[in-house]
Protein backbone atom coordinates (compact mmCIF):
# COMPACT_ATOMS: atom_id res chain seq x y z
CA UNK A 1 0.00 0.00 0.00
CA UNK A 2 1.60 3.20 -1.27
CA UNK A 3 0.96 6.18 1.31
CA UNK A 4 -1.22 9.61 0.52
CA UNK A 5 1.26 12.20 -0.94
CA UNK A 6 2.36 15.29 1.35
CA UNK A 7 -0.37 17.55 -0.28
CA UNK A 8 -3.07 14.78 -0.23
CA UNK A 9 -2.56 14.09 3.69
CA UNK A 10 -2.67 17.88 4.31
CA UNK A 11 -5.88 17.96 2.90
CA UNK A 12 -7.24 15.26 4.79
CA UNK A 13 -6.10 16.37 7.86
CA UNK A 14 -8.10 19.35 7.49
CA UNK A 15 -11.27 17.59 6.56
CA UNK A 16 -11.15 15.50 9.66
CA UNK A 17 -10.81 18.63 11.42
CA UNK A 18 -13.41 20.47 10.56
CA UNK A 19 -15.65 16.83 10.31
CA UNK A 20 -15.03 16.79 13.91
CA UNK A 21 -15.98 19.98 14.72
CA UNK A 22 -18.83 19.51 12.54
CA UNK A 23 -20.15 16.91 14.17
CA UNK A 24 -19.65 18.29 18.16
CA UNK A 25 -18.30 17.28 20.96
CA UNK A 26 -21.55 14.99 22.17
CA UNK A 27 -21.14 13.16 19.17
CA UNK A 28 -17.80 13.41 18.05
CA UNK A 29 -16.98 9.99 19.47
CA UNK A 30 -20.01 8.73 17.46
CA UNK A 31 -18.72 10.08 14.38
CA UNK A 32 -15.05 8.94 14.99
CA UNK A 33 -16.39 5.21 15.21
CA UNK A 34 -17.92 5.59 12.50
CA UNK A 35 -15.27 6.75 10.77
CA UNK A 36 -12.92 3.90 11.92
CA UNK A 37 -15.76 1.08 10.58
CA UNK A 38 -15.62 3.24 7.43
CA UNK A 39 -12.19 3.10 6.50
CA UNK A 40 -11.66 -0.39 8.00
CA UNK A 41 -14.30 -1.66 5.57
CA UNK A 42 -12.58 0.36 2.68
CA UNK A 43 -9.55 -1.17 3.68
CA UNK A 44 -10.37 -4.85 3.19
CA UNK A 45 -7.30 -6.06 5.04
CA UNK A 46 -8.00 -6.65 8.83
CA UNK A 47 -4.39 -7.06 9.59
CA UNK A 48 -3.57 -3.36 8.32
CA UNK A 49 -6.43 -2.20 10.01
CA UNK A 50 -5.04 -3.82 13.55
CA UNK A 51 -2.05 -2.44 12.43
CA UNK A 52 -3.70 1.20 12.32
CA UNK A 53 -5.71 0.65 15.46
CA UNK A 54 -2.48 -0.32 17.40
CA UNK A 55 -0.06 2.78 15.83
CA UNK A 56 -3.77 4.95 16.74
CA UNK A 57 -3.96 3.79 20.51
CA UNK A 58 -0.17 3.81 21.65
CA UNK A 59 0.42 6.34 24.09
CA UNK A 60 -3.36 6.73 23.90
CA UNK A 61 -4.53 3.87 26.36
CA UNK A 62 -3.33 3.25 29.58
CA UNK B 1 -46.17 -38.06 18.43
CA UNK B 2 -45.13 -39.52 22.18
CA UNK B 3 -48.41 -40.74 22.59
CA UNK B 4 -48.29 -42.52 19.21
CA UNK B 5 -45.09 -44.14 19.86
CA UNK B 6 -45.83 -47.67 21.80
CA UNK B 7 -42.34 -47.23 22.86
CA UNK B 8 -42.93 -44.69 25.27
CA UNK B 9 -44.67 -44.52 28.77
CA UNK B 10 -45.47 -41.34 29.92
CA UNK B 11 -45.57 -40.75 33.31
CA UNK B 12 -47.31 -37.54 34.77
CA UNK B 13 -47.65 -35.89 38.36
CA UNK B 14 -44.07 -37.86 38.71
CA UNK B 15 -40.99 -36.53 40.80
CA UNK B 16 -37.41 -37.76 40.87
CA UNK B 17 -36.59 -37.87 44.67
CA UNK B 18 -33.26 -39.70 44.37
CA UNK B 19 -31.27 -41.54 41.83
CA UNK B 20 -28.24 -43.75 42.43
CA UNK B 21 -25.77 -43.99 39.26
CA UNK B 22 -24.09 -47.55 39.38
CA UNK B 23 -21.10 -49.30 37.52
CA UNK B 24 -23.82 -51.28 35.77
CA UNK B 25 -26.84 -49.81 35.94
CA UNK B 26 -28.94 -46.63 37.80
CA UNK B 27 -31.86 -46.80 40.15
CA UNK B 28 -34.48 -43.97 40.43
CA UNK B 29 -36.72 -42.73 43.34
CA UNK B 30 -39.62 -41.62 42.00
CA UNK B 31 -42.88 -39.73 44.16
CA UNK B 32 -46.44 -39.94 42.17
CA UNK B 33 -49.88 -39.39 43.41
CA UNK B 34 -50.21 -42.90 42.81
CA UNK B 35 -47.09 -44.26 45.54
CA UNK B 36 -43.50 -43.55 45.85
CA UNK B 37 -41.83 -46.51 43.86
CA UNK B 38 -38.27 -47.05 42.34
CA UNK B 39 -37.52 -47.42 38.28
CA UNK B 40 -34.63 -49.64 37.57
CA UNK B 41 -32.43 -48.06 34.18
CA UNK B 42 -29.48 -49.62 32.15
CA UNK B 43 -29.11 -45.80 30.99
CA UNK B 44 -30.78 -42.68 32.19
CA UNK B 45 -31.18 -39.59 29.99
CA UNK B 46 -31.12 -36.19 31.92
CA UNK B 47 -33.23 -34.23 29.57
CA UNK B 48 -34.58 -32.40 32.98
CA UNK B 49 -33.86 -28.46 32.20
CA UNK B 50 -31.97 -25.63 33.37
CA UNK B 51 -32.23 -26.44 36.85
CA UNK B 52 -31.61 -30.13 36.36
CA UNK B 53 -33.08 -32.16 39.25
CA UNK B 54 -30.84 -35.16 37.75
CA UNK B 55 -27.85 -32.39 37.54
CA UNK B 56 -27.97 -31.40 41.43
CA UNK B 57 -28.49 -34.96 42.90
CA UNK B 58 -25.63 -36.22 41.32
CA UNK B 59 -23.25 -33.16 43.01
CA UNK B 60 -22.58 -31.73 39.35
CA UNK B 61 -22.27 -28.16 38.75
CA UNK B 62 -22.54 -26.28 34.98
CA UNK B 63 -19.22 -23.96 34.28
CA UNK B 64 -18.72 -20.49 32.30
CA UNK B 65 -19.88 -17.36 32.19
CA UNK B 66 -22.80 -14.31 32.74
CA UNK B 67 -23.21 -11.91 30.73
CA UNK B 68 -24.48 -8.10 31.28
CA UNK B 69 -27.59 -7.32 30.58
CA UNK B 70 -31.11 -8.71 32.49
CA UNK B 71 -34.00 -9.11 29.94
CA UNK B 72 -37.64 -9.34 31.06
CA UNK B 73 -39.32 -12.23 28.50
CA UNK B 74 -43.46 -11.41 28.32
CA UNK B 75 -45.87 -13.79 25.95
CA UNK B 76 -48.50 -11.85 25.17
CA UNK B 77 -51.77 -12.63 22.69
CA UNK B 78 -52.67 -10.03 20.07
CA UNK B 79 -53.61 -10.08 16.63
CA UNK B 80 -50.70 -8.63 14.45
CA UNK B 81 -49.69 -9.12 10.93
CA UNK B 82 -46.13 -8.40 11.89
CA UNK B 83 -43.46 -11.09 9.71
CA UNK B 84 -42.97 -14.17 11.74
CA UNK B 85 -39.19 -13.40 12.18
CA UNK B 86 -37.53 -12.71 15.22
CA UNK B 87 -37.35 -8.55 15.30
CA UNK B 88 -34.77 -6.84 17.19
CA UNK B 89 -35.09 -3.00 18.07
CA UNK B 90 -32.13 -1.25 19.57
CA UNK B 91 -33.18 1.72 21.94
CA UNK B 92 -36.58 2.12 20.90
CA UNK B 93 -38.49 4.59 22.58
CA UNK B 94 -40.91 2.23 24.21
CA UNK B 95 -37.37 0.87 26.35
CA UNK B 96 -35.10 3.79 26.04
CA UNK B 97 -31.62 2.14 26.81
CA UNK B 98 -32.31 -1.08 26.52
CA UNK B 99 -32.93 -3.77 23.69
CA UNK B 100 -36.49 -4.78 22.54
CA UNK B 101 -36.77 -8.10 20.64
CA UNK B 102 -39.99 -9.40 19.17
CA UNK B 103 -41.08 -12.51 17.47
CA UNK B 104 -44.17 -14.61 17.09
CA UNK B 105 -45.18 -18.37 18.53
CA UNK B 106 -47.76 -20.28 17.57
CA UNK B 107 -51.07 -19.66 18.50
CA UNK B 108 -51.12 -15.43 18.55
CA UNK B 109 -48.38 -15.67 21.22
CA UNK B 110 -46.04 -12.81 20.90
CA UNK B 111 -42.87 -13.11 23.03
CA UNK B 112 -41.29 -9.88 23.46
CA UNK B 113 -38.17 -9.78 24.92
CA UNK B 114 -36.83 -6.37 26.54
CA UNK B 115 -33.61 -5.24 28.70
CA UNK B 116 -34.09 -3.67 32.03
CA UNK B 117 -31.82 -0.78 32.36
CA UNK B 118 -28.89 -0.47 34.62
CA UNK B 119 -29.83 -0.60 38.41
CA UNK B 120 -34.05 -1.23 37.68
CA UNK B 121 -34.46 -3.72 40.24
CA UNK B 122 -35.70 -7.17 39.77
CA UNK B 123 -39.05 -7.09 42.21
CA UNK B 124 -39.64 -3.96 40.82
CA UNK B 125 -39.65 -5.30 37.32
CA UNK B 126 -41.42 -8.35 37.74
CA UNK B 127 -45.01 -6.74 38.92
CA UNK B 128 -47.40 -7.55 37.08
CA UNK B 129 -48.34 -3.54 36.42
CA UNK B 130 -45.06 -2.51 35.68
CA UNK B 131 -44.88 -5.46 32.93
CA UNK B 132 -48.00 -4.07 31.34
CA UNK B 133 -47.00 -0.48 30.87
CA UNK B 134 -43.63 -1.72 29.71
CA UNK B 135 -44.78 -4.41 26.78
CA UNK B 136 -47.73 -1.18 26.19
CA UNK B 137 -45.47 1.06 25.30
CA UNK B 138 -43.41 -1.10 23.05
CA UNK B 139 -46.53 -2.09 21.39
CA UNK B 140 -47.10 1.79 20.61
CA UNK B 141 -43.45 1.24 19.18
CA UNK B 142 -44.70 -1.21 16.40
CA UNK B 143 -48.25 0.71 16.28
CA UNK B 144 -50.32 -2.24 17.52
CA UNK B 145 -53.28 0.21 19.14
CA UNK B 146 -55.48 -2.99 19.46
CA UNK B 147 -56.60 -5.29 22.72
CA UNK B 148 -53.65 -7.83 24.04
CA UNK B 149 -53.45 -10.69 26.39
CA UNK B 150 -50.72 -10.66 29.00
CA UNK B 151 -50.07 -14.49 29.19
CA UNK B 152 -46.72 -15.23 30.81
CA UNK B 153 -43.61 -13.28 31.78
CA UNK B 154 -40.03 -14.09 34.01
CA UNK B 155 -36.58 -12.44 33.62
CA UNK B 156 -33.17 -14.07 32.53
CA UNK B 157 -29.73 -13.00 32.24
CA UNK B 158 -27.70 -14.39 29.25
CA UNK B 159 -25.57 -17.23 30.19
CA UNK B 160 -22.74 -20.07 28.45
CA UNK B 161 -22.59 -22.79 31.28
CA UNK B 162 -22.17 -26.49 30.28
CA UNK B 163 -21.22 -29.24 32.09
CA UNK B 164 -17.60 -30.57 31.82
CA UNK B 165 -18.87 -33.72 30.67
CA UNK B 166 -22.29 -34.00 28.97
CA UNK B 167 -22.06 -38.06 30.34
CA UNK B 168 -21.95 -39.41 34.07
CA UNK B 169 -21.67 -43.10 34.07
CA UNK B 170 -24.76 -44.76 32.56
CA UNK B 171 -26.61 -40.75 32.58
CA UNK B 172 -26.23 -38.48 29.72
CA UNK B 173 -27.18 -35.10 29.64
CA UNK B 174 -29.74 -33.90 27.20
CA UNK B 175 -30.28 -29.91 26.38
CA UNK B 176 -30.48 -27.31 28.47
CA UNK B 177 -29.50 -29.70 31.55
CA UNK B 178 -26.19 -30.03 29.91
CA UNK B 179 -25.89 -26.38 28.72
CA UNK B 180 -27.56 -23.03 28.95
CA UNK B 181 -26.64 -20.94 25.90
CA UNK B 182 -28.12 -16.91 25.60
CA UNK B 183 -31.77 -16.56 23.66
CA UNK B 184 -29.82 -14.39 21.09
CA UNK B 185 -29.90 -16.85 17.52
CA UNK B 186 -32.50 -19.35 18.84
CA UNK B 187 -29.84 -22.00 20.27
CA UNK B 188 -30.86 -23.59 22.75
CA UNK B 189 -34.19 -26.32 21.21
CA UNK B 190 -31.78 -26.63 18.42
CA UNK B 191 -28.90 -27.92 20.40
CA UNK B 192 -31.14 -29.74 22.60
CA UNK B 193 -32.65 -31.51 19.64
CA UNK B 194 -29.61 -31.92 17.98
CA UNK B 195 -27.83 -33.72 21.49
CA UNK B 196 -30.80 -35.87 20.91
CA UNK B 197 -30.28 -36.72 17.49
CA UNK B 198 -26.75 -37.48 18.26
CA UNK B 199 -27.25 -39.67 21.17
CA UNK B 200 -30.14 -41.23 19.57
CA UNK B 201 -28.30 -43.66 17.07
CA UNK B 202 -25.68 -44.26 19.45
CA UNK B 203 -27.70 -45.47 22.09
CA UNK B 204 -29.85 -47.47 19.46
CA UNK B 205 -26.71 -49.65 18.21
CA UNK B 206 -25.81 -50.27 21.64
CA UNK B 207 -28.93 -51.25 22.82
CA UNK B 208 -29.46 -53.37 19.85
CA UNK B 209 -26.61 -55.13 20.37
CA UNK B 210 -25.22 -53.57 16.80
CA UNK B 211 -22.38 -51.38 18.71
CA UNK B 212 -19.87 -51.41 21.29
CA UNK B 213 -20.39 -49.17 24.82
CA UNK B 214 -17.19 -47.46 24.01
CA UNK B 215 -19.59 -45.45 21.02
CA UNK B 216 -21.41 -43.73 24.00
CA UNK B 217 -18.16 -41.68 24.57
CA UNK B 218 -18.11 -39.92 21.49
CA UNK B 219 -21.36 -38.48 23.03
CA UNK B 220 -20.26 -35.96 25.34
CA UNK B 221 -16.68 -34.62 22.99
CA UNK B 222 -18.83 -34.33 19.88
CA UNK B 223 -21.74 -32.29 21.46
CA UNK B 224 -19.66 -30.36 23.92
CA UNK B 225 -17.71 -28.92 20.86
CA UNK B 226 -21.07 -27.88 19.39
CA UNK B 227 -21.69 -26.18 22.90
CA UNK B 228 -18.56 -24.52 22.71
CA UNK B 229 -19.15 -23.31 19.38
CA UNK B 230 -22.42 -21.93 20.02
CA UNK B 231 -20.82 -20.00 22.86
CA UNK B 232 -18.66 -18.67 20.71
CA UNK B 233 -21.09 -17.45 18.31
CA UNK B 234 -23.81 -16.76 20.97
CA UNK B 235 -21.00 -14.31 22.70
CA UNK B 236 -21.09 -12.38 19.54
CA UNK B 237 -24.68 -11.63 19.60
CA UNK B 238 -24.80 -11.46 23.15
CA UNK B 239 -22.16 -8.44 22.93
CA UNK B 240 -24.27 -6.65 20.10
CA UNK B 241 -27.49 -7.45 21.74
CA UNK B 242 -26.38 -6.07 25.16
CA UNK B 243 -23.36 -3.82 24.83
CA UNK B 244 -21.14 -4.49 28.34
CA UNK B 245 -19.15 -1.39 28.02
CA UNK B 246 -18.75 1.97 26.58
CA UNK B 247 -16.70 0.71 23.87
CA UNK B 248 -19.37 -1.89 22.76
CA UNK B 249 -22.17 0.65 22.72
CA UNK B 250 -20.19 3.22 21.41
CA UNK B 251 -19.01 0.46 18.20
CA UNK B 252 -22.75 -0.59 17.97
CA UNK B 253 -24.32 3.04 17.84
CA UNK B 254 -21.73 3.26 14.84
CA UNK B 255 -22.88 -0.23 13.00
CA UNK B 256 -26.68 0.55 13.32
CA UNK B 257 -26.50 4.39 12.28
CA UNK B 258 -24.43 3.47 9.43
CA UNK B 259 -26.77 0.56 8.42
CA UNK B 260 -29.79 2.91 8.00
CA UNK B 261 -28.17 3.98 4.44
CA UNK B 262 -25.44 1.18 4.17
CA UNK B 263 -25.47 -2.60 3.48
CA UNK B 264 -21.69 -3.24 4.93
CA UNK B 265 -22.32 -2.92 8.66
CA UNK B 266 -25.45 -5.01 8.64
CA UNK B 267 -24.10 -8.70 8.91
CA UNK B 268 -23.00 -7.42 12.25
CA UNK B 269 -26.26 -7.54 13.59
CA UNK B 270 -26.97 -11.11 12.20
CA UNK B 271 -28.05 -13.48 15.55
CA UNK B 272 -25.68 -15.96 13.20
CA UNK B 273 -28.69 -18.80 13.60
CA UNK B 274 -27.92 -22.08 14.09
CA UNK B 275 -25.53 -24.20 11.40
CA UNK B 276 -25.22 -28.17 11.73
CA UNK B 277 -21.98 -28.78 13.77
CA UNK B 278 -19.12 -30.18 12.13
CA UNK B 279 -17.60 -32.93 14.01
CA UNK B 280 -14.21 -32.52 13.31
CA UNK B 281 -12.27 -33.10 16.43
CA UNK B 282 -14.34 -36.08 17.26
CA UNK B 283 -12.99 -39.78 18.24
CA UNK B 284 -15.32 -41.02 15.46
CA UNK B 285 -13.02 -38.78 12.59
CA UNK B 286 -9.64 -40.34 13.04
CA UNK B 287 -8.44 -39.60 9.67
CA UNK B 288 -9.25 -35.80 9.27
CA UNK B 289 -5.68 -35.15 7.39
CA UNK B 290 -7.46 -37.08 3.86
CA UNK B 291 -9.48 -34.04 3.46
CA UNK B 292 -6.25 -32.64 2.34
CA UNK B 293 -6.49 -34.66 -0.86
CA UNK B 294 -10.29 -32.73 -1.86
CA UNK B 295 -10.29 -29.62 -2.82
CA UNK B 296 -13.66 -29.69 -2.31
CA UNK B 297 -16.94 -31.34 -0.73
CA UNK B 298 -18.00 -31.97 3.04
CA UNK B 299 -14.93 -32.11 5.44
CA UNK B 300 -14.93 -35.33 7.83
CA UNK B 301 -17.09 -34.44 10.67
CA UNK B 302 -19.69 -32.17 8.64
CA UNK B 303 -22.80 -32.96 7.36
CA UNK B 304 -22.98 -34.90 3.92
CA UNK B 305 -23.75 -32.73 0.55
CA UNK B 306 -27.03 -34.10 -0.95
CA UNK B 307 -27.97 -34.35 -4.23
CA UNK B 308 -31.23 -34.58 -6.71
CA UNK B 309 -30.89 -37.11 -8.64
CA UNK B 310 -32.29 -37.38 -12.25
CA UNK B 311 -35.93 -39.02 -10.88
CA UNK B 312 -36.01 -35.68 -8.62
CA UNK B 313 -35.47 -37.71 -5.35
CA UNK B 314 -32.59 -37.26 -3.53
CA UNK B 315 -29.19 -39.11 -3.23
CA UNK B 316 -29.61 -39.22 0.88
CA UNK B 317 -33.12 -40.78 0.62
CA UNK B 318 -31.35 -44.03 -0.09
CA UNK B 319 -29.01 -43.61 2.63
CA UNK B 320 -29.57 -46.40 5.54
CA UNK B 321 -30.14 -46.12 9.23
CA UNK B 322 -26.60 -47.71 9.76
CA UNK B 323 -23.90 -46.75 8.38
CA UNK B 324 -23.72 -45.49 4.24
CA UNK B 325 -21.03 -45.98 2.02
CA UNK B 326 -20.60 -44.02 -1.45
CA UNK B 327 -18.57 -45.76 -4.11
CA UNK B 328 -17.28 -43.16 -6.97
CA UNK B 329 -16.56 -45.62 -9.45
CA UNK B 330 -16.28 -46.70 -13.44
CA UNK B 331 -20.04 -48.15 -14.15
CA UNK B 332 -19.06 -51.08 -11.22
CA UNK B 333 -17.10 -51.79 -8.42
CA UNK B 334 -13.58 -53.57 -9.15
CA UNK B 335 -12.97 -56.54 -7.31
CA UNK B 336 -10.66 -54.45 -4.15
CA UNK B 337 -14.09 -52.46 -3.95
CA UNK B 338 -16.58 -55.46 -3.89
CA UNK B 339 -14.24 -56.92 -1.02
CA UNK B 340 -14.49 -53.94 1.05
CA UNK B 341 -17.74 -53.32 0.24
CA UNK B 342 -18.15 -56.90 1.73
CA UNK B 343 -16.17 -56.58 5.05
CA UNK B 344 -18.44 -53.25 5.53
CA UNK B 345 -21.21 -55.18 5.25
CA UNK B 346 -19.89 -58.02 8.13
CA UNK B 347 -19.05 -55.11 10.84
CA UNK B 348 -22.45 -53.21 9.85
CA UNK B 349 -25.59 -55.52 9.34
CA UNK B 350 -27.05 -52.43 8.39
CA UNK B 351 -24.69 -50.72 6.11
CA UNK B 352 -26.31 -49.43 2.80
CA UNK B 353 -23.72 -49.15 -0.33
CA UNK B 354 -24.85 -46.43 -2.84
CA UNK B 355 -22.36 -47.04 -5.97
CA UNK B 356 -22.39 -43.72 -7.94
CA UNK B 357 -21.12 -45.13 -11.59
CA UNK B 358 -19.23 -41.96 -13.49
CA UNK B 359 -21.26 -40.85 -16.61
CA UNK B 360 -20.48 -41.90 -19.98
CA UNK B 361 -19.78 -45.60 -17.69
CA UNK B 362 -22.28 -48.62 -17.88
CA UNK B 363 -23.24 -48.57 -14.35
CA UNK B 364 -23.61 -52.21 -13.02
CA UNK B 365 -27.51 -53.18 -11.60
CA UNK B 366 -28.73 -51.14 -8.84
CA UNK B 367 -25.75 -48.17 -9.22
CA UNK B 368 -26.35 -44.42 -9.77
CA UNK B 369 -25.87 -42.90 -12.70
CA UNK B 370 -23.82 -39.71 -12.65
CA UNK B 371 -25.58 -37.33 -15.47
CA UNK B 372 -22.84 -34.81 -16.09
CA UNK B 373 -20.75 -36.00 -13.48
CA UNK B 374 -23.18 -34.09 -10.99
CA UNK B 375 -22.49 -35.61 -7.72
CA UNK B 376 -19.13 -36.48 -8.49
CA UNK B 377 -18.45 -32.26 -8.43
CA UNK B 378 -20.58 -31.93 -4.94
CA UNK B 379 -18.35 -34.70 -3.63
CA UNK B 380 -14.99 -33.77 -5.29
CA UNK B 381 -14.88 -37.05 -6.13
CA UNK B 382 -13.01 -39.35 -9.16
CA UNK B 383 -13.45 -42.86 -9.65
CA UNK B 384 -12.15 -45.20 -6.74
CA UNK B 385 -12.77 -42.37 -4.31
CA UNK B 386 -14.70 -42.86 -1.19
CA UNK B 387 -17.03 -41.32 1.51
CA UNK B 388 -18.52 -43.08 4.82
CA UNK B 389 -21.44 -41.55 6.19
CA UNK B 390 -22.59 -41.96 9.84
CA UNK B 391 -26.41 -43.02 10.73
CA UNK B 392 -26.65 -39.34 11.55
CA UNK B 393 -25.20 -38.53 7.81
CA UNK B 394 -22.41 -36.80 8.55
CA UNK B 395 -19.36 -37.31 7.11
CA UNK B 396 -17.34 -40.12 9.00
CA UNK B 397 -14.07 -40.25 6.76
CA UNK B 398 -13.51 -39.72 3.22
CA UNK B 399 -10.61 -40.91 1.05
CA UNK B 400 -9.76 -39.73 -2.20
CA UNK B 401 -8.68 -43.36 -3.43
CA UNK B 402 -9.24 -46.22 -1.07
CA UNK B 403 -7.58 -46.77 1.61
CA UNK B 404 -8.90 -50.15 3.04
CA UNK B 405 -7.94 -50.38 6.72
CA UNK B 406 -8.29 -46.88 7.47
CA UNK B 407 -12.15 -46.87 6.46
CA UNK B 408 -12.36 -50.63 8.00
CA UNK B 409 -11.25 -48.71 11.19
CA UNK B 410 -13.53 -45.98 10.91
CA UNK B 411 -16.72 -48.06 10.58
CA UNK B 412 -15.56 -49.99 13.41
CA UNK B 413 -14.78 -46.83 15.69
CA UNK B 414 -18.57 -45.99 14.57
CA UNK B 415 -19.98 -48.77 15.94
CA UNK B 416 -17.41 -48.74 18.32
CA UNK B 417 -16.27 -52.56 17.62
CA UNK B 418 -12.69 -53.52 17.82
CA UNK B 419 -10.21 -53.28 15.07
CA UNK B 420 -11.35 -55.90 12.45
Amino acid sequence: MTAMPSEDFEAAYETLAMAIDSAGPEREALFLTRLALVLGHELGDIAVFRKAIRTALEGVAE
Amino acid sequence: MVAACGLVDMRWQSELTGIDARADDVSLGVASPAGDYRLEADYVLAADGARSPVRSQLGLRMKGDNYEGRYVIADIRMDHDFPTERRAFFEPSGNPGGTVLIHKQPDNIWRVDYQLREGEGEEEALREANIRTRVGAILGDISHDKAWELEWWSIYSANTLCLDDYRHGRVFFVGDAAHIVPIFGVRGLNNGLADADNLGWKLAAVLNGEAGESLLDSYSPERRGATLDVFANATKSTRFMTPPTRGWRLAREAALSLSLKHEFPRGLANPRQMQPYTYSQSPLTPYPQRDAGFASGSVCGSASPNARLGDGSFLLDRAGDGMTAILFCDGAPNAEQTALLAQLGKLDRRLVALVVARQGSAPATGAIADADDKIAGLFDAQPDTFYLLRPDLHVAGRWKAIVADEILRTAALCLGKPMP
